[in-house]
């Protein structure tokens, strides 16, 4: 099983997500100007602030030659995981619906979040029990999940949203305390809390494992 | 082409979703003592200059607003 992590002008959390993918299997640097994606078995696209976070968070990373491979790669059932502003830069491509809005508070959050499970039905969640309760760190500005009414109904009806908070109020104002979103064939997951911050109890913890070991798991029938 | 012309594109968040900047602005003005002031938005403002101005909509779907939570207007 070989991982592919994509560093973009802006990425910082690309090692994090390397070590992270190291513990479960192979791993490779994607380059965001890179126009092939090295064979991998799953994709990653890291947290951090890619292009400066210009014009909106996620929106220029988009265009990168990368991220062309990457929705062809998506869109025929390849595993793809995005964090923080991967997640944001999924909304963007259009891989995942909804958008990501600034915190309700202005604030940056930065604080260890409880995530609980909500479908198993995904590459990325395979591997956990349906209601688990994951001990994540999140850390973002632009976290606050938005999606209209009638998305949010269809997902809720195909089981897309993957991971919701249990805190009250959720730390950033996202709807219905939504933390994490796959797509409808639940290939891509995107969230704003990081696993790859949660892979070593030395560390707080290796809940973060559960997703990243997910992925190597065959889908059972 | 011709002559590229002068554009502006307000760009302001979609009517009925929480605008934090614009509640704030909102509660810091009478703050300063300005009164009187509601229905505070906070968007942004794209200048630009372009040869094709009938290409600015595809430029505004695409790029410059996000449609699903941005309204956007041009102005020539």
């Amino acid at each position: 099983m070989r991982f592919g992590v994509v560093t973009f002008p802006g990425s910082c959390d690309d090692a994090d997500a390397r070590l992270a993918c190291s513990l479960v299997g192979d791993v490779v640097q994607l380059w965001h100007a890179d126009r092939d994606l090295k064979g991998v078995d799953a994709v990653v696209i890291p947290g951090g602030f890619s292009y400066g976070d210009h014009l909106r968070v996620g929106a220029i990373a988009r265009f990168a030659p990368v991220m062309m491979e990457i929705d062809t790669y998506a869109r025929v059932g390849g595993p793809v995981l995005g964090i923080c502003n991967g997640f944001q830069v999924l909304c963007e491509a259009g891989l995942l619906p909804g958008a990501l809005l600034p915190n309700a508070s202005l604030r940056f959050a930065m604080r260890q979040t409880a995530v609980q499970v909500q479908t198993t039905d995904c590459a990325w969640t395979r591997g956990c029990d349906m209601g688990e309760v994951l001990s994540i760190p999140a850390k973002h500005f632009a976290g606050r999940y938005y999606a209209s009414q009638p998305v949010l109904d269809e997902m809720e009806e195909r089981g897309q949203v993957a991971l919701r908070y249990v805190a009250d109020p959720v730390p950033n104002g996202s709807l219905d305390g939504i933390a994490g979103v796959c797509n409808a064939f639940g290939n891509v997951l995107g969230l704003m809390p990081h696993p790859e911050h949660a892979v070593d109890d030395l560390c707080g913890g290796a809940d973060g494992l559960r997703l990243f070991r997910s992925a190597t798991m065959v889908p059972s029938l | 082409m011709g002559d590229p012309v002068r554009a502006r594109v307000l760009i302001r968040p979609k009517a009925g979703i929480l605008d934090p900047q614009g509640q704030t602005v909102e509660r810091a003005l009478p703050a300063l003592g300005f009164a009187g002031v509601s229905n505070v938005h906070v968007g942004r403002l794209v200048e630009l200059d372009v040869e094709d101005p009938s290409l600015l909509p595809a430029m505004c779907e695409a790029l410059l607003a996000n449609p699903l939570i941005e309204d956007y207007e041009i102005v020539e």
